[in-house]
Formats: C-alpha cells, structure tokens, sequence
C-alpha cells in the first residue's frame, strides 16, 4: 500500500518535473554587462531573442538618389504647405519613400485625391502633412533623445497606415462592486503582463505638464509631506513595464535598482530615456492630440481620443530603433 | 572549563571520516577533528582575505565593505587579484568552511550514533549558496554572475537581479520560497507558543502533558500533528523555503531569460478562459 502510493507520488512529482521544465528557455544564454561587476546589472537573452530582435528592425534599402532639378516643389506643384521649398525631384523622391512606408498597398490614393493631388479633402492627407512637420520638428528640436539618427516615418509605421504600437486613453472599468477593477488587476499586456494598473500614458505622458508626475520614490528617510498613493506608485511601475518591453531591455538598463530616486551609478543611457519620455510628453501634446478632431470615429480610442505614441511606437522591440540604423541620411528633407 | 559530569559518557573515540586519531580530541567544550582543522583554516584565510580586499577598497565603512566578483568578460576564468580574483579565492575558502562544518557534524554524529539530520539540514543551506555562487554562474558560463560579498553591495545585487526578470514576485519557485519561510515561522511560533503553554501553566498547577498539547490542536484546528511529527514538518518547511529559493534563483537566468510576469501567459492561454 504504502509502495504503491509512494509510486504514484514519485510519478506525479516527475510529471510535475517535466511540465516545469516546459517552461524554461533552453540554456547557455547570451549576457552582457551593464553596470559595475557584481551589482547584478546583467542583460540576459536566448540566442533566438536577440535574432529576432535583429530580424524585425531591418531597414528598408533607400530609394535611389534624384538628381536636383533647380526647381522648387511649390512652384510645380499646388497647396505645398510644408515641404514648398524643397527640389521637386527630392519631394518627389520622399512622396514615394511615404507611399512604401506608409501606405504600400494603398498607394497614393490612400492621402492623396488622384484626380487633384492639391486637394485636402482626405483627412490622411492632413495627418500626414502634420506627422512631417512632427518628424522635423522630432529631428530638430529632440537631440537628446534621437541624436544624429533622427527618426523618419518609417521609424514608427514601418509599412503600416497606422503604426502598430499606439495607445488611446482607456475606457474607465465597468462592474459594480464585486466586478470593478479600477484600472488594473487584469494581467493586461501593455505592462507586460502584470496586475499593474494598464493604463500609465493618460496620466503620465499624455501632455508636457502631465496629470501625474512619474517620481513617486522619496529622497528622504521619513515623508515630509502627503505622499503619493500606492495606485500612483504602480503606475509608475506599469510605465516602466511598458519601457522595458518597448526597448526589449530589463530595469537595470537603465537603473542601478539601489536606489530609484539617486542618478549616480545609473548608465548614461537612463538621462537619454528621460529625455525620451519629455520627447514623447511634447509629441503628445502639440501634435498627436490635437489630431483627434481632424479623424473620422474609427480611428478614435474608446473615450473619443485620438492615438498617441509611447516609447513602443518607435522602438518596437529595440533599445535603439532599426538597430540605431539612420535613415535620415537618405532623406536629409526631413531634417 | 567546566564539564559536567555525565557529559565524558558522550565524548567517545572514534566516528571520523578522515585522520583516525590524530584530530579526534576537543578544545574545551569544542570537538576538533580533521574537519574543524580544515575548517578554521578555511575560515580564517577568507576572513583573512575580506579584510585584504577591505584594505585595498576605497572604505573601512562596515556597510559598505564590498569584495565583488570578476567582470563577465573573464568568463570562468580566473581574474587579477583585485578585479573579482579574491571574490573567486572568498568562495572557496566559504565553500571549504561551510563543507567541514557540514562534515564535523558528521563525525559528532557518529561519535553520538545518531542519524544525519542536523548535516543533512545544514547540508540544503550549504547547497542554495552553492547553487548562488557557483551553479548558476557556471551555467551562462561567468564567475561575474555571482553575487558580491558585502552587506550593502549583497542586497544592492539582489534588487538588481529581481528587477532583471521586471517583478521578481512573479517567479514560481520564488512564489513557495516565500511560502515556505512564513510557513516556517507560522510553524515554528505555533509549537513554541504551545511547548511553553504547557510547562508554564501557570499558578502552582502542574506542568501539562503531551496530551494536552494535542488536546489543544484538535480542539482548535481538529488535528494535532503530534510531538514528532510538528518536527518532520518543521525540519520539511525549513528546508523546502532553501531549497526552493535556490531554484527560484537558479531559474532566473539560465533557465529563464523575460520577465517573471510573462511566464503565467501559459496560465491565460489555458483553453478554459
């Protein structure tokens, strides 16, 4: 009796054996250092997740270089509002790069009226006129953040109309009392799984004054004034999920864990993420939602929003974006 | 010092694994043994070495005292004395001193003829450290996976290895460690708390007996575990919060390289949602 049942435990526990170890990754695994030795600042990933990493962020081969034509863009063609004054074989030259960025199975028709390419009646038209002037400004004024390689359209919309990763403002949780979540506590995927509250961006990088500050860590030992709530600390957290899978990096990418609210120890690389997150705030504010009113409904979010951007919108998986690859180089208009 | 006067009766010959004689005495109340000569080398010699790599640190702050190891790139190798070298020469002493303990408890063990338990239990302490400082380095194939010796820079490593894997609390294994120390502790100030209920009743009453502690238990929780079995269980939960810490960190890691959180999407998928 007792050899038997001490039979099926031992059959149980190697099932049990096996399954768990369903559920590893296959060792060695690639590391590498991110801080000082022995503060556990390590970057660990299969073999398969740094291929795929690099597989996802190939850029495209440039369209082949137009030789000047000494005529500006506005004077041949009508209503250029923004890229008047650059050579019509340039401007040319980047209306088909967009179309292949952007549109490729639609083709110019997805913007523009072809039968009278002035005409702004297609509300694509408008949001793509303003993203230029977004890529620009991007490129001109967030050099702390993008440096020398810049961002072209592609960067984000990688041959979609819309770029894959966008977010909109949640709608508030239904449910009464045994059914309410309060915005959290739903495993949802933009913070990576967690219970975390999932949506961070309304209140945290909507707007360059934004409802909520990110910092909730103190510097001081005891509080010294009304501090801030647990929600608003997991709020953070979420955010800093959401980073972490947007970039395909851990915390300690950025952060020495040892203390959250001090800058020393940390990799200079934690300053270019800040800068990133100011970058993001601005974007949101001057040009993403304002956009709403120009969309029709479908492209609205389920509060009546319009999408916005976060850090996945351009990094997609990457801590540098297409591999830190500049295509701005091709395309120096959008300079 | 003093030895009382039934205690010669328990101090027999014999029982070593190693050296027959020649270590088989004691100093004072302390058993000596090839084991406790080894073992005081050991101890003294990496105590020796902390307090060389202290000197050549940049503080004598006790907190902050931090002998780290090697660098990932010296892989498995061995590293320049002050680059992460002492750190490899620590855990071999560490090793060394925690195996001859292990080992000395053998040999009183068999100097007493009792069974292996107090070893044995020492013995998974000894193993989830091995685990720390040697399995999983090895594994990915670097010393600088270890964790660095220091009472600051210790913990300093352990936040950073949790937020690594995003949310540590996710992890499994890390999930019954957890479980199992509570439960050791819950355990533990349950049977003390009763131990001492029933030889301080209280007033002039008489000291209670083994039943009236399992008396109390099924009143209470319908079930009394018994007086030896609460100390299987106690020895079992004990054990289990070790070993599985060890797992929990050995899987971070080798076995397991994204967040903690993304590896319950098994649990989402389940067709039952």
């Amino acid at each position: 009796m007792i050899a038997r049942a001490n039979r099926i435990a031992g059959l149980v526990a190697l099932i049990l054996g096996v399954v768990a170890l369903g559920g590893c990754e296959k060792p060695p695994q690639v590391t590498g250092q991110q801080g000082f030795r022995g503060t556990g600042m390590v970057d660990v990933r299969t073999p398969m997740a740094v291929e795929q990493a690099l597989a996802r962020n190939q850029v495209p081969a440039a369209l082949p270089a137009a030789p000047p034509s000494g005529t500006k863009a506005g004077l041949v063609f009508q209503n250029v509002k923004v890229l008047g004054d650059t050579d019509v074989t340039e401007f040319t030259r980047l209306m088909n790069a967009m179309t292949t960025w952007v549109a490729p199975k639609e083709g110019c028709a997805y913007c523009h009226d072809v039968a009278n390419l002035a005409d702004d009646s297609k509300y694509t038209k408008v949001v793509a006129r303003r993203m230029i002037e977004m890529t620009r400004h991007i490129n001109a004024s967030a050099k702390t953040h993008v440096a020398e390689t810049g961002v072209t359209c592609y960067t984000c919309h990688r041959g979609n109309a819309v770029p894959q990763y966008i977010w909109h403002k949640a709608a508030p949780g239904e449910g009464g009392m045994t059914g309410f979540t309060d915005g959290q506590n739903v495993a949802a995927p933009v913070v990576g799984l967690t219970s975390l509250p999932y949506d961070p961006f309304a209140d945290l990088i909507a707007a360059k004054a934004p409802a909520q500050a990110i910092r909730v860590a103190a510097n001081t030992a005891l509080p010294t004034g009304p501090s801030r709530s647990i929600k608003d600390t997991e709020e953070t957290y979420g955010l800093m999920m959401h980073l972490s899978q947007a970039l395909g990096q851990n915390c300690t990418f950025c952060h020495n864990t040892r203390s959250f609210y001090d800058w020393e120890g940390n990799p200079p690389r934690r300053a270019t993420a800040w800068h990133g997150i100011q970058m993001v705030r601005d974007l949101n504010e001057q040009f993403l939602t304002p956009l709403a009113s120009t969309l029709p409904a479908e492209r609205l979010g389920p509060t009546g929003d319009g999408p916005k951007l976060n850090c996945a919108t351009c990094h997609q998986g990457a801590s540098k974006p297409l591999g830190g690859v500049s295509m701005l180089q091709d395309y120096s208009v959008l300079k | 010092m003093a030895m009382l006067s039934f205690e010669r009766k328990y101090r027999v010959r014999g029982g070593t694994l190693i050296g027959g004689d020649l270590f088989d005495f004691w100093v004072g109340p302390f058993y000596v043994g090839f084991f406790g000569v080894l073992g005081m080398f050991c101890t003294l010699l990496g105590t020796a070495l902390i307090v060389y790599g202290a000197a050549m640190g940049p503080t004598w702050n006790l907190w902050q005292i931090n002998i780290a190891p090697p660098d990932l790139q010296y892989g498995l190798a061995l590293a320049p004395l002050l680059e992460g070298g002492l750190w490899q020469l620590v855990t071999i002493c560490a090793l060394g001193a925690f195996s001859c303990w292990a080992l000395r408890e053998v040999e009183i063990c068999r100097k007493l003829g009792i069974g292996l338990h107090i070893p044995f239990a020492f013995s998974v302490a000894i193993f989830a450290y091995f685990v720390l400082v040697v399995v999983r380095p090895v594994l990915p194939g670097a010393w600088g996976h270890g964790f660095p010796y220091g009472i600051l820079s210790h913990l300093d490593w352990v936040s950073n290895v949790g937020y690594q894997y995003l949310h540590f609390h996710y992890n499994p294994a890390h999930m019954l460690a957890v479980s199992f120390f509570f439960t050791t502790t819950l355990a533990l100030s349950l049977h003390g708390s009763l131990i001492l209920s029933v030889t301080n009743p209280g007033g002039d009453r008489e000291v209670a007996t083994a039943e009236h502690e399992n008396a109390f238990f099924r009143d209470a929780v319908g079930y009394s575990i018994g007086a030896l079995g609460i100390h299987r269980l106690g020895l079992f939960l004990a054990l289990s919060a070790g070993f599985w810490s060890a797992v929990c960190i050995v899987l971070s890691g080798p076995f397991w390289t994204r967040g903690w959180p993304e590896w319950w999407s098994w649990w989402l998928n389940l067709p039952i949602w």
